[in-house]
């Protein structure tokens, strides 16, 4: 079972650098989707299972694979924007920074004191790599909903990590996690409508009016 | 019993003057609800003040103790002596300016006045809680609420620039003296392994860190207390926030900072022997600043704040005797010192709240806080001008009134013990304690005689007129006080005696026997005495006015055929030798024109302002040139958001590598 939970972790790695190579908004929703969806499966093939489980798995999938992508994909209909146009830094080379920042996550995974039970998983080295590429969603692209996704991106990546720890983690923590998720993009979503109305635009980078002079 | 007890009165009190402020709050129309919090309030402060004087009767109190989730020790709550000598004030001020602030600041006319009833609330509340708190966590919890609620509190008039300015030179200055005062806490948390108080005389520790808690605990409740050189945020604080919340503070806050200094030297069962003298020299240079500094002052609500840093030195100075005493054993200077001390801070609460509710009334009637642009008002204003004097006289430390008990017992302590204990340095505070008592006259013959004597100086003065009854009301209540006081010391002295011998760690026979010492009957004959040949001398004036011919003529004329206002001394022309003789502590911003011009002169102008010696000539240039030093690390901060995950993100590879 394990040998498949690392396959899909490989898959989630996969899908980190669709969302860095591509420049359309409505395909970055969908592949944070389905990654959403291949995190909710992930607790099942390696824990035993329980009522719990089957809980966070619906909770999950429902949060990460239907709402938040649904708020997200709401706000860019709304905003009328289909694509990322002149990011910080261009695709390729957010491609290649990304396939750089996933070895490293494996470098440094493999000098980190872990459980031995968790030494062979593909779960930590997964879970950093992810969290690394949602950072670099996050400082290179310009629109405010790209940066929504870069969050999200790096919410999955310490989801995955605290896959590790699902047997140990109350409900309650897991869900208040979820909530404050959803919060978070629920907030976003009006916040990026209400910029968009104001400004006419969601560029991030002209947002600096409150910096103190 | 349990119905009986003071600590539960007390609990009921604080909780009940926190939330009076509510109902102000959430009310559609807050007339009422300032009516309500005003009438929970003085209830509440009736209940309390019970509650203290069946304290000081004997009643035992007993303690309580919240477990509370957090990591920091229960909290517990419990009062002694040394808590019940700063609830007494604090309950009688609390009350008054609760009916005060009805008048002073109606909801019907302010909308700030919701907001205002909520703090004022708060901030007494927090008061009692930080007298009553045995646990350095609650404790520090309760001292911020009740610093930031001063700040919300001073800042009432926020669109004025004047008062941002102070607001934050008063936050920064609170939260500086919170830092010092965390440092403390944690170091005893350490030494000790818990945050709840040592016992009284408990503590004893290595000396580096005896001295670091010493040194922190003055920066914290010194600064708070309004001590040279940390008063500098006080006069501007006192002077911008409304009236009675300037009563409040200079009455009682800075009280706070006294509580905490005496609290914290209460924990150590030996104390290092210069600790006394530091407090002692502190108190003195506070006490003669202080009041120089008052001295120059036009701003009438400033030259009030200015004399409470002297008050504040005062009571310090007692508490240096004291100190001093404990480390020599003589313990007739410890019972003077005290006794002065808490003497001194229960009539600073009476008169220094009396006179700013008095400038309250002022302001409200004149519409200024210039002191030149007053006069006359005594004619204007016949309830509050001889409040007014009361106040003056007693903060003079003028016999027959209270302010003059607290400053025998210390004149006592010095002279006696000076010249009979192998003390001889002691006897110098009477010396500083005489000059600092006739700058006082000076400054307070300058105030009273320039706002409410001689002819208006404006037209806001002319038009001045008396406040109700019931903002006068309460200033009766506080001169009745001091008169009271003044007339039978024996009251205020069966009011600190227990305090007194618990503090000096004293058995009561001691106590009595040093008490016997204290020409405490000659006083009070000499008081009464005074007051009724004042009293005789004034009704056989009055009657020769009656019946003697007189002539009509304006105040101060000076022979003057036709004398203008304008003719009158100032404020500022009254005080100016003094001034000029202390130029170095007082330095005000004097523009002279020059005279050298041919006959007939050119126009000419002559401009005086009084400047803050500390802020102004150290603080700000120093807090410029750092922010010069620092501001091209104003170029890390742009605005770009990414730019800013990017520091996140950089930080965290770093860590990573570095780990590795």
């Amino acid at each position: 079972m394990s040998s498949f939970a690392d396959q899909l972790l490989v898959l989630v790695m996969l899908i980190n650098l669709i969302m860095l190579g591509t420049s359309r908004l409505m395909f970055s929703i969908r592949a944070v989707a389905v990654q959403g969806v291949i995190l909710g499966v992930l607790p099942g093939l390696i824990h035993p299972f329980s009522g719990h489980l089957a809980g966070i798995t619906a909770g999950i999938i429902l949060a990460k694979g239907v709402a938040i992508p649904y708020f997200i994909g709401g706000a860019v209909r709304k905003a009328q924007i289909r694509r990322e146009v002149e990011p910080f830094v261009g695709y390729v080379p957010t491609l290649l920074l990304g396939a750089i920042f996933t070895a490293l996550a494996f470098v440094f995974a493999e000098r980190l004191p872990l459980a031995p039970e968790h030494k062979d998983l593909l779960f930590v080295p997964a879970s950093i790599a992810t969290l690394l590429c949602g950072f670099l969603i996050l400082t290179t692209r310009r629109k405010a909903i790209s940066q929504v996704i870069g969050y999200l991106v790096m919410e999955n990546g310490i989801f995955v990590f605290g896959l590790l720890l699902t047997e140990a983690m109350p409900v309650m923590v897991e869900a208040g996690a979820l909530l404050d998720l959803l919060v978070g993009i629920f907030v976003m979503g009006i916040v990026i409508n209400h910029i968009s109305r104001e400004f006419s635009s969601i560029d991030t980078s002209r947002l600096r009016a409150l910096k103190e002079e | 019993m349990f119905l009986l007890d003071p600590t539960l009165f007390l609990l009921v009190a604080a909780s009940c003057i926190a939330l009076s402020g509510i109902p102000g709050l959430l009310a559609h129309h807050s007339a009422w609800g300032q009516r309500v919090a005003a009438i929970i309030v003085i209830a509440a402060s009736c209940l309390g003040e019970t509650a203290v004087i069946s304290l000081l009767s004997g009643i035992p109190a007993s303690s309580y103790q919240i477990d509370w989730p957090l990591p920091f020790g229960p909290a517990l709550f419990s009062v002694d002596h040394l808590s019940t000598i700063f609830l007494f004030p604090l309950f009688l001020v609390t009350g008054a300016v609760a009916l005060y602030s009805v008048a002073y600041w109606p909801a019907r006319e302010k909308a700030s006045a919701g907001r205002l009833t909520f703090f004022l609330g708060l901030f007494a509340a927090a008061m009692i809680i930080v007298v009553m708190a045995r646990n350095g966590v609650l404790f520090l919890m309760a001292w911020e609420v009740m610093a930031l609620s001063a700040y919300f509190l001073l800042t009432t008039e926020q669109q004025s620039s004047d008062v941002q300015r102070v607001g934050t030179v008063y936050l920064l200055a609170t939260h500086t003296g919170t830092m010092a005062l965390f440092v403390m806490f944690s170091l005893l948390r350490a030494t000790a392994g818990t945050f709840a108080f040592p016992a009284t005389h408990a503590l004893s520790l290595a000396v580096p860190v005896a001295t670091t808690v010493i040194i922190t605990a003055l920066i914290g409740f010194g600064g708070k207390a309004g001590l040279m050189p940390l008063h500098f945020w006080l006069p501007g604080a006192h002077a911008n926030a409304p009236s009675h919340v300037s009563a409040m503070m200079s009455g009682l806050m800075l009280k706070m900072g006294v509580y905490g200094i005496l609290r914290t030297v209460s924990f150590f069962d030996q104390l290092p022997a210069w600790l006394g003298w530091l407090i002692l020299l502190l108190g003195a240079w506070s006490a003669i600043n202080g009041i120089a500094l008052a001295a120059g002052q036009r701003d009438l609500k400033r030259l009030l704040a200015c004399s409470s840093i002297e008050n504040i030195g005062i009571v310090f100075i007692g508490i240096g005797l004291a100190l001093v005493g404990l480390q020599q054993h003589a313990s007739y200077l410890v019972v003077c010192g005290l006794a002065g001390a808490f003497i001194h801070i229960v009539n600073h609460g009476l008169f220094k709240s009396l006179l700013f509710l008095g400038s309250g009334v002022l302001i409200h009637g004149t519409g200024t806080r210039e002191i030149d642009r007053m006069g006359g008002l005594a004619r204007r204003m016949p309830v509050t001008s001889p409040l007014f004097l009361v106040g003056s006289l007693a903060i003079c430390g003028l016999p027959p009134l209270n302010g003059f008990v607290g400053e025998f017992f210390l004149y006592v302590g010095a002279i006696t013990d000076g010249i009979v204990a192998p003390l001889p340095l002691v006897a110098l505070v009477a010396p500083v304690l005489a000059l600092v008592g006739g700058l006082a006259v000076l400054t307070f013959v300058k105030l009273f005689g320039i706002v409410f004597l001689g002819a208006p100086r404006s037209a806001d003065s002319a038009h001045g007129h008396e406040a109700s009854a019931v903002m006068t009301g309460p200033m009766v209540l506080l001169a009745g006080g001091c008169l009271i006081a003044g007339m039978a010391p024996v009251l205020l002295v069966r009011l600190v005696t227990p305090v007194v011998g618990f503090y000096g760690g004293l058995s009561p026979q001691d106590m009595a026997q040093v008490m016997g010492h204290i020409p405490l009957v000659p006083l009070t004959c000499a008081n009464v005495l005074l007051l009724v040949v004042v009293l005789a001398v004034g009704a056989a004036y009055l009657r020769r006015l009656r019946t003697s011919p007189r002539s009509q003529g304006s105040t101060w004329g000076c022979g003057y055929l036709e004398p203008t206002p304008r003719m009158q001394y100032t404020g500022t022309s009254f005080s100016e030798m003094a001034v000029s003789l202390l130029g170095g502590i007082v330095a005000p911003d004097r523009r002279r024109p020059t005279l050298d011009t041919p006959i007939p002169p050119a126009d000419a102008r002559f401009s005086y302002e009084t400047t803050e010696t500390v802020l102004d000539r150290i603080l700000i240039p120093v807090f410029q040139v750092v922010g010069t030093a620092f501001s091209f690390l104003r170029k890390v901060q742009h605005g770009q958001l990414h730019i800013y995950v990017l520091y996140i993100f950089a930080t965290l590879c770093v860590l990573m590598i570095w780990k590795n």
